[in-house]
C-alpha cells in the first residue's frame, strides 16, 4: 500500500485540456513559485461539495467561502489549533488544505484570545443569530434586487431630465460589482458563526465520547438537533401542497409535469386556489437547489418546477395509499427529550451531570444556525446568485458574445467586466464589440478544455497525509478521516463486498440498491430501494419517504444525507469513499446505520 | 418469633442481615417485580440456631478456633472435618418440618410435585461491593424431593469450611463467629440458553452499554468459565446490538435422562450458531437495565432464557450484584472538561471517538 498520494506537481494535464490553468485564479493553482510549500502540503479533493470539475465563474464562490473560513478561524476568532484551509484547483478539481496551529506553545498563547472573541459570541449567540439574520436578508434582498437590462438603443428621457449623468452602460458595470460583492457578504456571513458552531458541537461531542466512549454519533446528534428547520421547510411546502390537493379532490391532476399540471389546475376554482397556494410556496423555499449549491448547473426547483411537481406527485399517491406525510414532531421531540433524560442518569456525579448539561444547553443554541444557514446561503442566496449571473448570460447572449447564458460561467470573475466593457463599449462609441468573434472562439476552446477536465480521473488526495488527521473541521465539514485516508490509499482492510463509513443514521435496511450520480437520476428510485449516491442534497428529501437507506461516498455524520436520514428513521452510511463505484445498480445490499458498514449480498 | 424460612415475594428487609447478599437481591428484585424464579430463604437465623441444637456449633469453634491457617495440612484436615461434622448432622426437627412445608408449598403452587429446585448458598458477609465472595461457596442446581433438598442446605452450610472459605474469612479479617450462611431454593429453570451481563462495557467502563455473554444451556458454564461464551454489545440508550461475537461453544450443561445436570459438548450446528436471538439479546439488556435502574448503580446479574415458558417471559433473572471493577473508577471527564474554552481547545486538539483513528 503506498503512503502518499501524487504530487500536485507529477500530475499530468489531460489530453485537451491544455491551458486549465487560466481558467482560474493565478493564486489557486499550484506553482512553481511556491513548489516547496505546496509539495510539503497533504491536500484532499472536496467530494462534498464539488466532487466534479468547476467552470471558471462557480470557482467565485469556492474562492470566497474558503477565504472567508480561514479569515474567521484566523484573524476573528483566533482559533487556537488551526488556521485556514487553503484551496488550489488541479485540473478543474478543487483541492483543500487544512492549515494547522502546531506549536503547542502557540495554540496556548491563543487561547485567551480566543476565550475571549468566540466567548463573546457564544454568550451573545441569539442576539447575534437574530442580528444575522436581519444581515442574510439584507444581503438576499439585495441580491433580489440586482436587475441587468440589455443596454438601450436610447437613454431614457428621464435620465436627461432627472440629470442623472450616468447610463446604462456604467449601471450594468456597477450592478455586476455589486452582485460579486453580494456574493462575498454572503459567504462571509455564512462563515461568521458556522465554525463556532461546529466548535462548541464537537466540545459536546467530545465529551460525550469521553464518558461515553461507545455513544453512537447519532445518539449526540439526537440530543442537540432542532425540531423546527428551516432547512426542512421546502418538503414540508411540497407535503402541504399534496395535502392541500388531496382535500380539494383534485389530487389526480398532479404530474411530474409542472405546466401541463398548472394548466389543468386553471380549469376551476379548486385548482386555482390549488394554483395560488403553489405560487405563494414558491418564495422563497423553492429557491433550493437539488445539488450543493455550489455548481451553476445544480438545478433549483423555481427554475426546475417539474422538480418539486414531481414529489408532490408522490406524495399524493402515498396519501393515496393512506399513509401519512406529517412529520412525527411530538414523537421527535420525546425522543430527544428520553435520550437526555437517559444519558444523564448515566451520570453518577452532579458536577459532571452539570457539565453535560452546560455543554448541551450550548450546543443547542449554536445548533439552530448550523442546521439553517444552509438554507440561506447554500439555497437562497445562491440560487441568486446563479440567477441573476445568468440573466447577465442572457443579455451578453442575445448581443452574440455567448452562445448561450451558462456560457458565463466559463468566465473567471474577473474577466466578465472586461466581457461587460467590451459591450459597453461598443454600445457607448456605436461600433461593433469584438465580443462576439472573441468569446466565439474562446467559449468553444474551453467548453472543450472543461470537458477533458470533467472526465479526468481526479484522485482524491494529492502529496504526504499526516500521521493522523485531527484537524477538526476536516472531519466535520469534509468527513475526511485517518479511515477514509487509508481507504483512499487502498488499503482498505474490508473484505470483498463491504464498505464502511459513518455510522450516520441508526437501523438496519436491506434492499436493491439504486445507484444515482446526479439529481435527475433521482427520479429512477423505485420504492424500497436504496440509494447510493455521491453525496445527497436536502432538496432530495421527498425520495427519502420512499427508499429504504441511503449510501453516500462522502460525508460525516453532520452531512445531509445523515441529517435527513435521522429525521426520516432511514439507516444511512456515508463517507464510504467507493459507494458509487463498486456498487452496481440492482445488487441487493444489506446497510448497517448502527455500525457504518455496506455489505453487498449477492 | 425468628424467621427461619423467608419467601423471596414476601420480602421484609428487616431480615436482610440474616439473608445474605445473594437472597436478599432475590428478595429486593422479586418486590421490585423483575422476572425472578419463586423461592424462599433459609436465613442465618435458622443456620445458627441448627448448628447450636445439634451441637454442631460448639464442635466446630473447638475445631477451627485455635487453627493455623498456614498450616496446610491442619488446615485440610480441619475443613473435611467440619464439613463432615456438618453434613453428617441431620436437621433438627423444628427446621426439617419448616424446610418440608416451604417446599411443598412451592412445589404445590407451581403444581410440580417435588419441584427440580436451585439451592444456593448465601453467605451473610457475601457479595459485600468491598469484597467479593463470588464462587467462594456452593450452588446445587436441580435438587428434586424433601430429602435431597435438607441434604443439600447443609451441604450449603458445610461450604462454609472449604479450606478456601475459612483462609478467605481470616485473611479478610471476618470472625469465625460471625460467618454464617442462608440458603437459597429457588424453582429451577432449564434454559435454552443462559450468562451473564454487565451494565457496563467492562473494557471501557462505558455506562451506555450493556454486555452480554452467552451460551447454551445452563449458566455454569459460562460462570465457571469452561466455554468461551457469545458477546453481545447492546446500546443501553438506543436499544442497539452495537456488536456481537459468535464464539465456538465447545460444552453446555443441561439434564441428562437420568435428571441429572452434566456437562456435555454441544452437537456440531450449534457450537457456532448465535446463542440468542437478537430478539432475546434485548429483552436481556432491557432486564439487566431494569436491573440497574432499580438499584441506581451498575450490575452485574445472571439471566436465562426459560426454554418452557413463552417468549414474553422466557428471560429470567437470577441473580443481580453491585458491578464492582468500574464502580470504585468510574470514567469521569478531563478536568478543564468543564471550563468551556480549554474543553474547545482540548476537543479541537483531540477529536474524539470514531473521528480519530490511527494509520498506522
Amino acid at each position: 500500500m503506498p503512503d502518499r498520494f501524487p504530487s500536485p506537481f507529477e500530475v499530468v494535464t489531460p489530453t485537451g485540456a491544455e491551458g486549465w490553468e487560466e481558467l482560474y485564479g493565478y493564486s489557486t493553482v499550484f506553482s512553481e513559485d511556491r513548489r516547496e510549500l505546496e509539495d510539503s502540503m497533504f491536500w484532499f479533493m472536496d467530494g462534498v461539495h464539488t466532487p466534479e470539475a468547476i467552470e471558471p465563474w462557480d470557482a467565485t464562490v469556492l474562492d470566497f467561502a474558503l477565504t472567508f473560513l480561514g479569515q474567521y478561524t484566523t484573524r476573528h476568532y483566533v482559533i487556537p489549533p488551526a488556521l485556514g484551509v487553503d484551496i488550489r484547483y488541479l485540473n478543474g478539481h478543487m483541492y483543500l488544505s487544512p492549515v494547522p496551529v502546531t506549536d503547542p506553545a502557540e495554540i496556548e498563547a491563543r487561547v485567551p484570545e480566543f476565550a475571549e472573541r468566540a466567548g463573546y459570541y457564544f454568550a451573545n449567540w441569539p442576539t447575534l443569530y437574530d442580528a444575522w439574520m436581519d444581515k442574510i436578508k439584507g444581503v438576499i434582498g439585495e441580491l433580489e434586487a440586482i436587475d441587468f437590462q440589455p443596454l438601450p438603443h436610447r437613454e431614457d428621457m428621464s435620465v436627461i431630465t432627472e440629470g442623472r449623468g450616468i447610463g446604462s452602460g456604467q449601471l450594468m458595470m456597477f450592478e455586476y460589482d455589486k452582485l460579486v460583492q453580494l456574493t462575498a457578504r454572503l459567504w462571509a456571513h455564512h462563515f461568521e458563526f458556522l465554525n463556532l458552531g461546529y466548535a462548541a458541537y464537537l466540545d459536546f461531542f467530545g465529551f460525550c465520547k469521553q464518558i461515553w466512549p461507545s455513544i453512537p454519533d447519532q445518539a449526540i446528534a439526537k440530543m442537540v438537533a432542532g425540531i423546527d428547520v428551516d432547512l426542512f421547510r421546502p418538503d414540508e411546502e411540497l407535503k402541504k401542497l399534496a395535502q392541500l390537493a388531496v382535500d380539494l379532490g383534485i389530487g389526480d391532476r398532479i404530474t411530474s409535469d409542472a405546466a401541463g399540471t398548472l394548466a389543468a389546475m386553471d380549469a376551476d376554482d379548486a385548482g386555482k386556489k390549488w394554483a395560488t397556494a403553489w405560487d405563494e410556496a414558491h418564495h422563497p423555499w423553492f429557491n433550493f437547489s437539488s445539488g450543493s449549491g455550489f455548481y451553476h448547473s445544480d438545478r433549483v426547483w423555481a427554475e426546475y418546477p417539474d422538480i418539486p411537481m414531481g414529489f408532490i406527485e408522490s406524495y399524493v399517491a402515498k396519501l393515496g395509499r393512506g399513509e401519512s406525510l406529517a412529520r412525527p414532531i411530538e414523537a421527535i421531540e420525546a425522543e430527544r427529550d428520553r435520550l437526555v433524560a437517559e444519558y444523564s442518569e448515566l451520570i453518577d456525579d452532579d458536577e459532571t451531570r452539570a457539565t453535560f448539561d452546560g455543554k448541551l444547553g450550548l450546543a443547542r443554541v449554536v445548533f439552530p444556525y448550523v442546521e439553517n444557514h444552509n438554507f440561506y446561503v447554500e439555497h437562497w442566496g445562491m440560487s441568486l446568485v446563479w440567477r441573476k449571473m445568468r440573466q447577465l448570460g442572457q443579455i451578453l447572449t442575445d448581443a452574440g458574445f455567448f452562445g448561450k447564458a451558462d456560457d458565463i460561467f466559463l468566465l473567471r470573475r474577473n474577466e466578465v467586466p472586461d466581457a461587460i466593457f467590451d459591450y459597453f463599449h461598443g454600445w457607448a462609441v456605436g461600433i461593433p464589440s469584438r465580443g462576439p468573434a472573441y468569446w466565439g472562439r474562446e467559449i468553444p476552446r474551453r467548453q472543450g478544455i472543461m470537458q477533458a477536465l470533467r472526465s479526468w480521473s481526479a484522485p482524491p488526495a494529492l502529496g504526504v497525509p499526516p500521521e493522523v488527521i485531527t484537524e477538526p473541521f476536516s472531519v466535520m465539514l469534509w468527513g475526511v478521516t485517518s479511515d477514509s485516508v487509508k481507504a483512499w490509499l487502498g488499503g482498505s482492510d474490508s473484505p470483498d463486498g463491504t464498505l464502511s463509513g459513518f455510522a450516520a443514521s441508526p437501523g438496519v435496511a436491506e434492499g436493491p440498491a439504486r445507484v444515482v450520480l446526479t439529481a435527475e437520476g433521482i427520479s429512477e428510485l423505485q420504492a424500497g430501494e436504496i440509494l447510493v449516491a455521491p453525496l445527497t442534497a436536502p432538496s432530495w428529501a421527498p425520495v427519502f419517504g420512499k427508499i429504504a437507506a441511503t449510501v453516500t461516498d462522502v460525508g460525516g455524520i453532520m452531512s445531509h444525507a445523515a441529517i435527513v436520514c435521522r429525521e426520516y428513521g432511514l439507516p444511512a452510511v456515508t463517507g464510504t469513499a467507493f459507494g458509487t463505484k463498486n456498487i452496481k445498480t440492482g445488487q441487493r445490499l444489506r446497510v448497517d446505520g448502527n455500525t457504518g458498514q455496506v455489505t453487498v449480498l449477492d | 418469633m425468628p424467621h427461619h424460612i423467608a419467601w423471596f415475594d414476601r420480602h421484609d428487609p428487616a431480615l436482610e442481615p440474616v439473608l445474605g447478599g445473594k437472597n436478599t437481591s432475590l428478595g429486593i428484585m422479586t418486590m421490585a417485580g423483575l422476572p425472578v424464579p419463586p423461592g424462599f430463604a433459609v436465613t442465618a437465623t435458622a443456620y445458627v440456631k441448627a448448628l447450636h441444637d445439634t451441637g454442631v456449633a460448639g464442635a466446630l469453634a473447638a475445631m477451627v478456633g485455635g487453627l493455623d491457617v498456614t498450616d496446610g495440612v491442619a488446615l485440610a484436615r480441619v475443613a473435611t472435618e467440619a464439613r463432615d461434622t456438618i453434613t453428617g448432622t441431620p436437621l433438627p426437627p423444628w427446621l426439617a418440618d419448616e424446610v418440608d412445608e416451604a417446599y411443598a408449598t412451592i412445589s404445590e403452587r407451581r403444581g410440580q410435585a417435588d419441584l427440580p429446585v436451585a439451592v444456593r448458598s448465601s453467605a451473610t458477609c457475601e457479595d459485600q461491593p468491598d469484597a467479593s465472595f463470588a464462587g467462594e461457596h456452593d450452588t446445587y442446581l436441580w435438587v428434586r424431593g424433601a430429602d435431597a433438598l435438607r441434604d443439600h442446605v447443609r451441604r450449603c452450610w458445610a461450604s462454609l469450611y472449604t479450606e478456601r472459605a475459612i483462609c478467605y474469612r481470616r485473611q479478610m479479617g471476618y470472625g469465625e463467629d460471625g460467618a454464617a450462611m442462608s440458603v437459597g431454593i429457588q424453582q429451577m429453570v432449564l434454559p435454552k440458553a443462559s450468562g451473564v451481563a454487565f451494565t457496563l462495557n467492562p473494557l471501557n467502563g462505558d455506562r451506555s452499554q450493556i454486555a452480554i455473554d452467552a451460551s447454551w444451556g445452563l449458566g455454569e458454564a459460562v460462570v465457571s468459565g469452561s466455554v468461551t461464551p457469545d458477546n453481545f454489545l447492546v446500546d443501553k440508550v438506543m436499544g442497539d446490538i452495537t456488536s456481537r461475537v459468535i464464539s465456538d461453544k465447545t460444552v453446555e450443561h443441561v439434564l441428562d435422562e437420568d435428571d441429572r445436570v452434566v456437562e456435555r459438548e454441544v452437537d456440531e450446528e450449534r457450537r457456532t450458531a448465535a446463542s440468542l436471538t437478537d430478539d432475546e439479546v434485548r429483552a436481556v439488556a432491557a432486564l439487566a437495565r431494569r436491573a440497574e435502574k432499580h438499584y441506581g448503580r451498575p450490575q452485574d446479574v445472571e439471566w436465562a432464557i426459560d426454554g418452557a415458558a413463552p417468549a414474553d417471559e422466557a428471560v429470567v433473572l437470577l441473580q443481580s450484584r453491585p458491578e464492582t471493577v468500574w464502580s470504585r473508577k468510574a470514567r469521569v471527564a478531563s478536568p478543564d472538561s468543564a471550563n468551556t474554552f480549554q474543553s474547545i481547545v482540548h476537543n479541537l486538539l483531540h477529536p474524539s471517538g470514531s473521528q480519530t483513528v490511527h494509520l498506522h
